[in-house]
């Protein structure tokens, strides 16, 4: 196979090999036939498109299915049959407050997730770039420590910083002085009880964990920029402000706009670290969407019906916006 | 008279930049600091006496350190099974879906790497798609296809952690190979080299780097998934693996944030010490795959 790929001519030139009718010879002649049809590649890419296609594509398909029939308990243990409902599980959706307060969840905490993310990311990418080599390398190490950390640890341990007895959050803030925001007021505070705190405290380790790759991939764009063009714009009066905005983004645009199409779909989706956050699934009003669902399907009584309307309406959000990270991957070159 | 002045000039101009180059780097230093401290202050309370867990003023460092807690997670007070029993399952389950996803994803990264064919661009953009597909959107369709035996089992794990790290696998896998010089091939082939003989002699040693990085975020991806081992383990905790067992743990003592930590500790650093091994090839990776897709 390895020599056709190599494009050799004498690889077409059939070996002389035992007639048909033995096993050697009907194997022999499976291989001229795929030679002759340019069958490699796709003999190569079967076993890959035969797993995604079974356990990713062929669910997807039945989430969409699904939605349109009233699949609960009963259907699950076979004691009645699925029925199709058509729209019902989507106009109940509609018509759901809990179904529209956990997208506003969703859209606001990624509103300050990514952002977040992006900005504490490039910045530290930026100064990265100007460390020295030992100093870079400890910050970077240090930084692909907190990218390797498992979610469930970071959030374990967030959550363990912002106890309200004996967490040192709390023990920090209410030492500030006032004019820091500080006080007493912050002693005991509870982080996990309603969803500003909670979502703040999830948004904490979202950008902590999220934050390496960013620095990482944005001090990789900077490599690639000539320092004669940094030192020029320096020459020409320039502050590091103007200089980001006036040479270093427009470069990077590109990967700055892969970046940030990556981060909406994290971080819209996200589900971990929200999910031990606010405890489980023991607080309804502080549910995003994916965690939402995920309640509807998996808490008693089961609701797949619902759960998979759903489940496809998040995930046609999540397309939409991966249509942009896909376009914007081809404009860099991606699929060549 | 001018070159005293200039030599002034200069010695401004080299104190400035000093200066500025010890400000940077106590920046980094500070960045690296508060990056780290989350860490820090886990492994530290592992290390804590339960009096000191809720101290008024919390210190950096145990004063009585103890072992207590690391025991505690290591005998299984809390689920009744010791931590050895998840690790065995994390690594399992890891292991063999690394392998697998690797080796499959070799052969559709050769495909794309060294081929030119119909429906090649197609393939491409649907991994990019498939890659971004909610997982707690497609684990409700797993969950009832997998009934009943496929659930409560590692095997299903298995599965659907191989599927998974495929397309980021393959992405980062096709640079690797296109990165291999055909001619090197091309001279084997015109020595006698079957094809066979080609991709075990030449194609597999090359790419053998790209293989370790690849596998590395397979790896992760494996080890630190969530929830579909939430979902599918849901009533068999012999079964769990170490993320759902931290997670169980926290859960089930919401005070022994002492044992917590421990069991966070070791669920944890083994993956950080394996990162700062391996980080150099993985950066080149990460950018690679990332990145540039």
């Amino acid at each position: 196979m390895v020599r056709t790929i190599s494009g050799q001519p004498g690889s077409l030139r059939a070996p002389a090999g035992p007639s048909s009718g033995t096993p050697a010879g009907f194997r022999q002649r499976a291989r001229l036939f795929a030679r002759r049809h340019r069958l490699a590649p796709y003999l190569l890419l079967l076993p890959s498109a035969a797993v995604i296609a079974a356990l990713v594509l062929w669910p997807t398909i039945q989430i969409s299915e699904l939605s349109f029939q009233n699949y609960g308990l009963q259907q699950e243990i076979g004691a009645a049959p699925a029925q199709w409902v058509g729209f019902a599980n989507y106009s109940h959706i509609l018509h759901d407050p809990e179904f529209w307060l956990s997208l506003r969840i969703s859209v606001l905490s990624a509103a300050a997730m990514v952002p977040l993310t992006l900005v504490v990311g490039t910045l530290v990418g930026l100064l990265l770039s100007h460390l020295g080599r030992r100093m870079a390398a400890f910050v970077s190490s240090v930084s692909v420590l907190a990218w390797a950390t498992p979610a469930v640890s970071a959030s374990v341990i967030f959550v363990w910083l912002a106890t309200p007895d004996g967490g040192v959050v709390d023990w920090l803030l209410s030492r500030l002085p006032s004019w820091l925001g500080g006080g007493a007021h912050w002693a005991g505070f509870s982080w996990t009880n309603s969803a500003l705190p909670a979502y703040t405290l999830a948004t904490a380790v979202v950008v902590w964990l999220g934050f390496p790759f960013i620095a990482v991939s944005v001090l990789a764009g900077l490599r690639t920029i000539p320092v004669e063009l940094f030192e020029s714009a320096r020459v020409d009066g320039g502050g590091p402000w103007t200089i980001f905005w006036r040479v270093t983004y427009p470069l990077l645009r590109p990967i700055f706009q892969v970046l940030f199409l990556l981060s909406v779909i994290w971080d819209f989706g996200v589900f971990t670290q929200v999910f031990i956050v606010i405890g489980e699934l023991g607080q309804r009003d502080e549910y995003n969407l994916g965690i939402y669902e995920y309640a509807t399907a998996f808490t008693l009584p089961p609701a797949y019906g619902v759960a998979s309307a759903l489940a496809f309406i998040l995930t046609i959000i999540l397309l939409v916006i991966t249509v942009g990270y896909v376009r914007a991957s081809v404009k860099e070159g991606a699929l060549q | 008279m001018t070159s005293s002045a200039m030599s002034l000039a200069r010695r401004r101009l080299v104190r400035r930049r000093v200066v500025r180059r010890a400000g940077v780097n106590l920046l980094g230093l500070l960045v690296a600091l508060i990056t780290l401290f989350p860490i820090f202050w886990m492994i530290s309370t592992a290390f804590k006496p339960a009096t000191e867990w809720y101290s008024l003023s919390p210190h950096p460092l145990p004063a009585h350190p103890t072992l207590g807690n690391f025991r505690a997670v290591i005998d299984g007070n809390v689920i009744g099974l010791p931590y050895w029993n998840f690790l065995k399952n994390s690594l399992f389950v890891t292991l063999v879906s690394v392998v697998a996803s690797s080796l499959i994803a070799l052969l559709a990264a050769i495909a794309l790497a060294r081929f030119r064919f119909r429906f090649r661009t197609t393939y491409l953009i649907m991994l990019l798609i498939v890659q971004m597909l909610p997982q707690q959107a497609l684990v409700i369709a797993l969950f009832l296809d997998f009934r009943p035996n496929l659930l409560d089992s590692l095997v299903g794990l298995i599965l659907v952690y191989t599927a998974f790290a495929l397309p980021v696998t393959i992405w980062m896998l096709r640079n690797f190979v296109a990165a291999v010089p055909r001619e090197l091939e091309e001279a084997a082939a015109i020595d006698g080299a079957g094809p066979m003989k080609v991709f075990w002699r030449i194609l597999l040693p090359l790419v053998a780097p790209g293989l370790v990085a690849t596998s590395v975020f397979a790896f992760v991806f494996a080890y630190n998934e969530f929830i579909f081992a939430l979902t599918f383990l849901g009533t068999d905790t012999a079964k769990f693996t170490l993320p759902i067992y931290v997670q169980y743990f926290y859960g089930r003592n919401g005070a022994n944030w002492g044992a917590i930590m421990a069991a966070s500790t070791l669920f944890t650093v083994p993956v950080l010490v394996f990162f700062l091994l391996v980080q150099r090839r993985l950066r080149a990776g990460l950018v690679a795959g990332a990145v540039k897709g």
